[in-house]
């Protein structure tokens, strides 16, 4: 009996050890191959002549000089840190407030939460395409107001190109506030009703109670918030694509649709892959120190 | 040697030489974004008449992003090692993949049917590289055209498209006070583009349009022509409505046959959207070469990749022959809005439009007037495109001094040479 046992036995050893790493592995080598080995030959081409097709002469950084003495890059980079800048103060603000107010336990809060988390179910595209007609001079508010007599009224932002990119971050703060107003509300739920009772006897008013006691308390939901934001932004694609196609002119141009206009509508693979390397850095730059962070944090 | 041999030899030549001479059959596979309205009816035609000759015609139609999407397959066809029969391809590009090793020539048709003597040779140029064929073009589009609805210039009392750019300027100004939109306009780049082209061939000729934007000569990037250039395309600035940004071309097409706005600058694939919708030209529409007396040219063609197999080596030849046949020329271009790329084509069928079109282009071509398209991948490669689009578009839609935009025109045009 005992000699039947012991293979199997064995086995089971053998599965409770590897069975994790079994299991993971096939998961791990396609995210080896399809992210970091594609970033790896991303990177390789940015330092080649490629441009219609790749091609694998080394020309040093070339391609980096390239994309940094053209003027639309510059232009790409100011729109992301104004983009990103204002989408994440709008929607932590947006999305604060309204958590608050929804906190105050009044009626329907099912209904209107959900009214809220809504534009979160839509698509970009979707986002963007909406906003485009309403913000349209000649099919939109404009032509609404002037409609009801206010022959003066102007709102011309989408055709403007110094003003086009904050239409852009109205629809992305309408687009994505709700989102952070649940994380909020979820956050805001889980803090001790003993802590708000207590600081009501000590006589703290509403605003007191939130801004000193119960936001500090959450710090941790504003961490993940500003992350989830800040990667929305700087992968936004499909919104600048949808909202303004880039334009008026190249005004409203994001790192994103440098890349994919140099690699798909120009034939330049290896500008555009030097363009991705410095987006992959800016990532880089935000992601490292936070993981830096996390792990720090939870070692101790 | 014996009967029986000699018999067999003769059965085993006849075997290797006759399917080659029979007309019919060879398998294509054709990779094409014509996907819409007239457009894919005229691809169609092409389709109908490969099969008609016994052949077999495999579709690959690959809509999205006026072919950046067809391009990205492509791409990823000719890495794989598979390459599409044929693609729908276009100027300098064809060039660019030649220069990858990836093309097969059609010399021998071309030779046979003596291309050389029937198409124009500014289109000849583009089609062959190293002095071979690798290319066939199906149609020549005009750009270089203004459209215009003739009851609205009825309304400040004007019956004619004006032929310069000061005419133009003071029509626009009357309808301006009159409060009609003058320029119907879509504000996407490759559209500032194609005005922009248009503008330097009113202003500047023919002669100056190919220094700047096929030759990309410096001296003349930089010349007064081209700041006038900047001027008037400030000027056309002031004449389109507050909607225009972003809007698609057939939309602005629209706008002409409402009666919002009085003249679009745009190429003949807008006759397709007047006759589409059942107007008739010279009464419901005018159609106009813009001013210049030249001919800007763009061409559709097919450019034949380097497949292997007897069945599909065949297949090309025989496409390459069916495009170019006078039959065909008509037919497709009939569907299209276009008119022949072969100049030796009868066009009793075609309307006013494609008639006018072709007299300029035998003219131009006798005039050595007749030039590629920078604003539609006919002149320079998509790089040194790209780059002229960026600077045109940006000026465009900001307020930038002429000077200034001429500035970043030379220096974006040296940045990537």
């Amino acid at each position: 009996m005992t000699n039947a046992g012991t293979p199997r036995v064995a086995l089971e050893r053998f599965l409770d050890r590897w069975l994790p790493q079994i299991v993971v592995s096939p998961l791990f080598a396609a995210s080896l191959v399809f992210v970091y080995a594609f970033i790896a030959w991303t990177i390789y081409i940015s330092f080649t002549k490629s441009g219609v097709m790749p091609n694998y002469t080394l020309v040093g950084l070339a391609q980096y000089e390239r994309v940094w003495s053209t003027p639309r890059w510059y232009v790409a980079l100011q729109n992301l840190f104004v983009f990103t800048g204002l989408f994440i103060a709008g929607c932590m603000i947006i999305g604060v407030l309204l958590a608050i107010l929804l906190d105050q336990r009044i009626r329907l809060e099912g209904a209107i939460r959900t009214i809220y988390l809504y534009p979160m179910a839509l698509s970009f595209i979707v986002t963007g395409t909406a906003w485009k007609w309403i913000l349209n001079p000649t099919l939109g508010i404009e032509k609404l107001v002037q409609g009801w007599g206010f022959r003066d009224f102007s709102f011309d932002w989408l055709v403007d190109p110094q003003m086009a990119i904050y239409t852009v971050v109205i629809a992305g703060v309408w687009q994505s506030s709700g989102y952070v107003m649940a994380l909020f509300l979820a956050g805001l739920r889980s803090v001790d009703d003993e802590i708000i009772r207590a600081a009501a006897i000590d006589g703290a008013g509403p605003v007191r109670t939130y801004a000193t006691i119960i936001l500090p308390m959450i710090r941790p939901v504003f961490l993940s918030s500003i992350i989830i934001l800040a990667h929305l932004a700087i992968k936004s694609f499909d919104l600048v694509v949808a909202l303004t196609g880039g334009g008026p002119g190249y005004a409203t141009d994001m790192p994103a649709t440098f890349m994919y206009a140099f690699a798909f509508q120009r034939s330049e693979l290896g500008t555009a892959a030097a363009s991705a390397v410095m987006m992959l850095m800016t990532v880089m730059a935000i992601m490292v120190p936070y993981l830096y962070s996390e792990i720090r944090g939870s070692a101790k | 040697m014996n009967k029986f041999s000699l018999l067999m030899s003769a059965a085993a030549i006849s075997t290797i030489v006759l399917p080659t001479a029979t007309f019919a059959d060879g398998t294509v596979e054709v990779l094409h974004w014509w996907t819409s309205g007239g457009e894919a009816k005229a691809v169609g035609e092409l389709k109908s008449s490969f099969e008609a000759q016994g052949g077999t015609w495999i579709d690959s139609p690959i809509a999205g992003g006026g072919g950046d999407a067809a391009m990205t397959a492509l791409r990823a066809r000719v890495v794989a090692g598979n390459p599409p029969t044929a693609v729908q391809l276009k100027g300098p590009g064809i060039q660019e993949w030649a220069i990858e090793g990836s093309l097969n020539d059609v010399d021998d048709v071309a030779k046979a049917e003596n291309w050389d003597a029937v198409l124009p040779p500014v289109l000849a140029a583009i089609m062959k590289y190293e002095g071979k064929y690798v290319a066939a073009p199906v149609n020549i589009h005009r750009v270089d055209w203004i459209w215009a609805n003739p009851e609205v210039l009825a309304k400040v009392g004007v019956t004619e498209v004006p032929t310069n750019w000061d005419e133009f300027n003071a029509v626009a100004d009357k309808l301006l006070a009159a409060g009609i939109t003058p320029l119907a306009h879509g504000g996407q780049p490759w559209q500032d583009a194609t005005v922009f082209e248009v503008v330097a061939l009113g202003i500047g000729g023919a002669d100056f349009y190919r220094d700047a934007l096929v030759n990309l000569d410096q001296a003349a990037l930089a010349s007064d022509t081209m700041v006038k250039t900047f001027d008037q395309l400030r000027k056309l600035r002031g004449y389109v409505d507050q909607g225009f940004s972003g809007r698609d071309w057939n939309l602005a097409t629209a706008m002409i046959m409402n009666g919002q706005a009085a003249f679009q600058i745009m190429g003949d694939w807008a006759k397709g959207e007047f006759l589409a919708a059942g107007k008739a030209p010279g009464k419901d529409f005018l159609c106009a070469p813009a001013p210049g007396g030249a001919f800007v040219l763009n061409s559709d063609s097919f450019t034949f990749f380097k497949v292997e197999g007897e069945d599909q080596l065949k297949g090309q030849q025989v496409l390459a022959s069916l495009i170019m046949s006078p039959g065909f020329q008509e037919t497709f271009n009939l569907a299209k809005g276009s008119i022949p790329a072969r100049t030796d084509v009868a066009l009793d069928k075609f309307d006013s439009c494609a008639v006018k079109s072709h007299e300029d282009l035998t003219a131009a071509i006798a005039a050595n007037s007749l030039v590629p398209s920078m604003a539609h991948e006919m002149a320079v490669s998509r790089t040194v495109r790209g780059e002229i689009m960026d600077v045109v578009t940006n000026f465009f839609n900001s307020n930038m001094s002429s000077a200034d935009g001429v500035q970043a025109l030379a220096s974006a045009v040296k940045r990537v040479q």
